[in-house]
């Protein structure tokens, strides 16, 4: 028996949102009195997997297999019904992310597992099995309860603080069967950033709107990023207008973000766009409308022009 | 081509959540309800191949008689007939047996559903459903073009997107620019009205998960304004009140 975390890998290392389920895993197997085993997919380091252990993991199960180095949705699913099987794992836990959602949906299906997705908390155990989710994208949580014998929590992003101590932890082999019919789907060309800080996984956000005029003047909302180390963002007619590539946007039908800081920059704050961000701990508003919507969803407000207060902000930021 | 759009009825986007009964059910007064904004894209999709390569659209929805307005209105849009699972939609899992239940009878060549629900997000019909029907699922996608039995097929990555190619059948979970939002003219409404929308009992009864109560979460506190010209003071509040940075 143990609580089995899907450990997923970006560039070689383990995802920050991975670390943080495998923090929030130890502590379920803490909560149900067993072991957290991590399984990592694909090549990755002996670093990289040493810091499951000390996130919380207890064991680390590697399939190293070249083929599972793209992230492969159908293949992943049955690596980790596989793991499951072989671990007695009755509770998988893994953390929101593109791949991830679409491995946790295969694999509900595969263990008739119940899966429960934007997850916040650690399960309350007091009579049977209950998780407290977002749903609404943020505007409600539903507390649901699990009563599949199988159970898969998918962690909200940066909803969990996880501890890193210097506990280590074993690294074992895994050799899952791949099955050739996992891999009917061919990847033909992948364009990705690189180098940047990826929004979905960034502790830090700038983000504009139609404010900004044109895509000629996102260099100021660049400065300011880069001088924080943050990820940009932007509204959707924004990328509708193709100013911003479209895995920039944010909102009910964009990625949905819970970063600790989100800047908001000549963005009016429909309720629509709120809906991808309202979940962040910390929002800044510049609008120069005193009358914006946004300003009611905010911690902290600046009625000013972006053209003038961003370029101030990001020199404030740097004589820190 | 035979193509089935799965499409949920969910609170308008602009919708407060409120709730009722002791905080056990969301309160569906005053709420309009419309279709789910991805499961548009789907559909939208749908009635466009159908328009280039021939073949049928066929709606499918999960649900109770309360959902038929929106059923309608995606016949008005170009689905040719529509098909309601008489039950309210318990849980993902119970959402996809009953779709796949509906799949295995009439063997579709596409089945296209939203990237997920805008109710409770779950992202996950479209997963499960392919893992019973033993064919790939993709999600989300952005771009669906249709050569011959193959798919080529954008999606959506953390930072970027992929190019695919797959065969067919596929499930596909839809979000934009897959296509534009289509608007039911005058003359799809009338037609509608007398396209066929059979109501047929549910296959199987797994429900896994179950919701016990509701919580509305807590209001954020006022927002502290910041004159623009004295602006740099936010870096330091960030720093020293909020500790973000
Ligand atoms: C079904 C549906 C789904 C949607 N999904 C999304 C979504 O996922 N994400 C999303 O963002 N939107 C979404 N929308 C659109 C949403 O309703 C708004 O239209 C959109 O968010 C507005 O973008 P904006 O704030 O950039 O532009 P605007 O509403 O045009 O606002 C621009 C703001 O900039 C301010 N401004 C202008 N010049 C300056 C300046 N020099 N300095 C400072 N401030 C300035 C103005 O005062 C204004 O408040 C959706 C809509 C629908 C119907
Ligand atoms: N009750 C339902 N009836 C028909 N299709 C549904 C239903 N629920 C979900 N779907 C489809 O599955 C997609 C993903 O939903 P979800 O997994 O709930 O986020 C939706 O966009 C729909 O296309």
């Amino acid at each position: 028996m143990s609580v089995l975390i899907f450990a997923e890998l970006e560039e070689g290392a383990i995802k920050k949102s991975s670390l943080e389920a495998i923090y929030y895993g130890s502590k379920v197997a803490e909560q149900t009195g067993t072991t957290a085993t991590a399984l990592v997919l694909g090549e990755g380091s002996t670093d990289e997997l040493a810091k499951a252990g000390r996130f919380g993991a207890t064991e680390v199960l590697h399939a190293s297999d070249a083929r599972l180095n793209e992230g492969n949705a159908l293949a992943y699913a049955s690596v980790v019904a596989e793991a499951a099987n072989q671990e007695g794992a009755n509770i998988i836990v893994l953390a929101k992310s593109s791949l991830a959602d679409s491995m946790a949906a295969r694999l509900a299906g595969k263990l008739k597992a119940g899966l429960a997705a934007n997850v916040i908390e650690l399960p309350d155990l007091s009579g049977g099995f209950r998780v407290k989710r977002s749903i609404f994208t943020g505007k409600a949580f539903a507390i649901t309860e699990l009563t599949a014998e199988k159970k898969i929590l998918a962690i909200k992003k940066n909803t969990i603080t996880p501890e890193e101590t210097d506990a280590t932890a074993p690294v074992e082999a895994f050799s899952p069967v791949l099955n050739d019919t996992d891999f009917v789907v061919k990847v033909t060309n992948v364009e990705k950033a690189t180098g940047d800080i990826l929004l979905p996984e960034a502790d830090l956000v700038v983000s504009a709107g139609r404010g900004l005029k044109g895509p000629e003047n996102w260099g100021i909302v660049e400065d300011l990023a880069k001088a924080l180390h943050a990820a940009t963002a932007c509204s959707k007619p924004v990328s509708d207008l193709d100013w911003r590539p479209h895995h920039e946007h944010v909102g009910q039908t964009g990625i949905k973000i819970s970063p600790n800081l989100y800047i908001a920059c000549g963005i009016s704050g429909a309720i629509q766009h709120l809906a991808g961000v309202n979940s962040s701990k910390v929002i800044v508003v510049i609008n120069k409308d005193a009358e914006a919507p946004f300003f009611k969803s905010a911690d902290y407000g600046i009625v000013g022009d972006v053209f003038d207060v961003l370029p101030r902000l990001t020199k404030a930021v740097k004589e820190l | 081509m035979k193509i089935l759009v799965c499409v949920t009825s969910v609170p308008d986007t602009i919708t407060k959540i409120t709730l009722t009964d002791n905080n056990t059910k969301l309160n569906k007064a005053g709420v309009q309800f419309i279709t789910g904004p991805y499961d548009d894209y789907a559909l939208s999709r749908a009635v466009e191949l159908k328009e280039q390569q021939g073949g049928t659209v066929t709606v499918l929805n999960v649900g109770e008689a309360d959902a038929e307005p929106v059923i309608r209105k995606c016949l008005a849009i170009g689905a040719d007939d529509a098909i309601r699972v008489n039950a309210e939609p318990t849980d993902a899992y119970f959402v996809a047996e009953q779709i796949a239940a509906v799949a295995r009878e009439n063997s579709y060549d596409l089945i296209l559903m939203g990237r997920e629900s805008i109710d409770y997000n779950g992202g996950q019909v479209h997963g499960i459903v392919g893992e019973m029907l033993g064919i790939p699922s993709i999600s989300p996608v952005m771009k669906l073009d249709i050569e011959g039995s193959t798919a080529k097929i954008t999606r959506e990555i953390e930072g970027g997107h992929e190019d695919l190619e797959a065969g067919l059948p596929l499930v596909l979970g839809c979000q934009e620019p897959i296509a534009e939002w289509k608007i039911p003219n005058m003359r799809g409404i009338m037609t509608a009205r007398t396209k066929k929308l059979t109501v047929v009992e549910p296959a199987g009864k797994d429900t896994l998960t179950q919701i016990s109560s509701y919580e509305l979460p807590p209001a954020r506190g006022a927002c502290k304004m910041i004159p623009a010209e004295e602006a740099e003071t936010l870096i330091r509040l960030l720093r020293t009140e909020a500790k973000v940075i």
